[in-house]
């Protein structure tokens, strides 16, 4: 289970990751690392067991539909790079939806 | 020459859920086009490290609503999970969506066409949350270098994480029309539903459809297309209606449709290519690790199925039935819940009057006189008792349907009774025999040299001539007994040998 120089690259593209070729060739390893570890559960016997997404107990946790106010707009803006209007200003972005 | 395709067309529908509170924080969802910016944000819908999110109850609730509704099956334990993209419109770096397993599948909806009724299937309805809103500004600046200001994008984060429900069809519409019928369709039903404002002008419901074509008869699909976004239901008609074509003309030139995401441009009436396949997002689905599965308890499920409104598709039926309408006077009488029970009220307080007569009077004279002034039924001054009475007095001959209508007009605009317009203005109508026959004789009088052509064999001057009547009477003649004595005083002197 070895990850390809390809899917490295492209795991750091959808990650917005910029690495040099010294890093890519370090996180190959250690991804694969990592995954070779976990496919170790492959070898499990699992066919009576049934999929599991979540370890909590199945019982819901829901919220009432009540509003409270958030944050000051001032305070939530301390984190923003740059304010104009009230709003986080960042370089531009295209219209992707 | 070109060939004869059928467009294969599904939808995706996101409408936003009409609760108090975001789906998985308490801050209040707002009316994002008015609020001020980023004033309804708190750390879990910024993205703040280590919170936590907790489900909304209402927005299950309502998102239940809308997949019973659909008749779906309901998923007694349902996932919710992340796609991860970055763009600022969502904060976390990824949006809380559902994905493997949704809350519920396999519904249906009928929609309304020329052709009559048919069933679209629902894939799936699934819960998710809504994304932030940005402004892109183009670069700007006088010309001089110290002026000028580059390009840059603003973020209000109102409304990240509202509750936005996904609603999927199958691939069973083939027309721009049943496009529109579907998705009016889903409109209608999310109103009766009380879930969502309906408000299509501020994004409360947009609509992506899928569309390929393929040679008529072919069992295969072709490579489809979505279109982003829509929300008018003539602009989903219209771009569906262009796509078609434009995917037509390419297959008749030999060549090949791609896939890819288009978005409209509404005042060129054309779609343009926004992303294509190779750019396609790899999303990255995972069970979200921060939520527990959605365990839906089957009582409250059930509870919920038993607190559904009469949808607008068995009210359509019903009226059809119970009234005597047409499909049409009925459909128009039940996309809005509103209108149903307006009409339903007049037809209640007018027994004596045919329940038609009554939906004529609604989609005619009151729906041009809220056009004109750009009132809703709900701010219209005229009660449905009101109009019950008015259209009661025509049909018993009290006055006459012309003077009906101005009586409307005026209770309109002066919110008073038609009884009191009609004694106030002495409108009432007359239909004393005598007194009109009076009327008739002295017009005959009035105008030989049109009664002489008459007597010639010019006969449709009588309908001048009953004009005239009518305009002594200033209108308010009852016109049956205008013509009956018209005709007979003609008749009279034909047989006097004029």
């Amino acid at each position: 289970m070895s990850l390809t120089l390809a899917e490295v690259e492209h795991i750091a593209e959808l990650a917005r990751l910029a690495l040099s070729d010294q890093e890519k060739a370090r996180f190959c390893e250690q991804l694969s690392d990592i995954l070779e570890y976990a496919a170790r559960l492959q070898a499990l016997d699992t066919t009576s067991i049934p999929p599991t997404a979540s370890v909590l107990p199945e019982r819901s946790v829901l919220r009432a539909d009540e509003a409270h106010p958030g944050l000051p707009v001032q305070e939530l803006l301390r984190n923003a790079p740059k304010i104009e209007a009230g709003q986080f200003c960042v370089p531009p972005v295209l219209e992707l939806d | 020459m070109s060939n004869i395709y059928e467009p294969v067309i599904g939808l995706e529908v996101h409408a936003e859920l009409a609760t108090r509170s975001k789906m998985f924080c308490a801050c209040p969802v707002v009316d994002t086009t008015q609020a001020e910016p980023n004033s309804a944000v708190c750390p879990v819908c910024a993205g703040m490290p280590g919170v936590l999110p907790v489900v909304n109850q209402k927005a299950v609730e309502f998102a239940l609503r809308v997949a019973l509704a659909l008749a779906c099956e309901i998923a007694p334990s349902s996932l919710f999970a992340r796609k991860n993209y970055f763009y600022p419109d969502l904060p976390k770096g990824y949006q809380i969506s559902q994905y493997e397993n949704p809350l519920a599948v396999n519904g249906r909806l009928t929609i309304l066409t020329s052709q009559g009724e048919k069933v679209v299937r629902i894939r799936r309805v699934h819960l998710e949350e809504d994304t932030g809103k940005l402004t892109h500004i183009a670069e700007s600046g006088n010309g001089s270098i110290n002026e000028i200001r580059p390009a840059h994008t603003l973020i209000d984060l109102n409304r990240a994480g509202v509750p936005l429900l996904e609603i999927v069809s199958e691939p069973d519409m083939h027309s721009a029309e049943e496009v529109g019928a579907y998705a009016r369709a889903l409109h209608s039903l999310l109103r009766y539903l009380k879930v969502n404002s309906g408000d299509m002008q501020k994004g409360a419901m947009r609509i992506e459809p899928n569309i390929s074509i393929r040679p008529a008869g072919s069992q295969t699909f072709g490579t489809r297309c979505e279109i982003k976004n829509l929300n008018t239901f003539r602009g989903l008609e219209r771009a569906v209606d262009f796509e078609i074509r434009r995917q037509s003309a390419l297959l008749d030139e030999g060549k090949v449709v791609e896939q890819e995401t288009r978005g409209w441009i509404d005042d060129q009436g054309i779609t343009v290519t926004q992303r294509s396949k190779e750019e396609a997002h790899d999303y990255r689905y995972f069970p979200e690790p921060d939520l527990p599965p959605l365990v839906l308890d089957r009582a409250w499920v059930e509870e919920i199925l038993a607190s559904l409104p009469e949808l607008p598709i068995s009210r359509l039926h019903r009226f059809q039935e119970q009234y005597k309408l047409s499909a049409y006077d009925a459909e128009v009488l039940t996309a809005e819940q509103e209108t149903a029970d307006y009409y339903e009220a007049a037809v209640a307080a007018a027994p004596q009057v045919a329940p038609k007569v009554i939906a004529n009077w609604i989609c005619g004279e009151l729906f041009s006189l809220l056009n004109q002034t750009g009132m809703t039924l709900a701010e219209c001054p005229v009660t449905p008792r009101a109009l019950a009475a008015l259209i009661f007095l025509v049909t018993s001959g009290e006055i006459n349907l012309g003077t009906g209508k101005v009586v409307l007009a005026e209770m309109f605009h002066s919110g008073q009774s038609a009884e009191a317009i009609i004694a106030s203005r002495g409108l009432r109508q007359i239909s004393d025999s005598s007194a009109i026959a009076g009327m008739v004789q002295q017009v005959l009088k009035n105008n030989p040299e049109q009664v002489q052509s008459y007597l010639a064999g010019k006969t449709g001057i009588a309908q001048w001539l009953f004009g005239q009547v009518m305009k002594a009477a200033k209108g308010q003649a009852n016109p049956q007994v205008v013509r009956q004595e018209l005709e007979k005083q003609l008749n009279a002197m034909i047989n006097n040998g004029y």
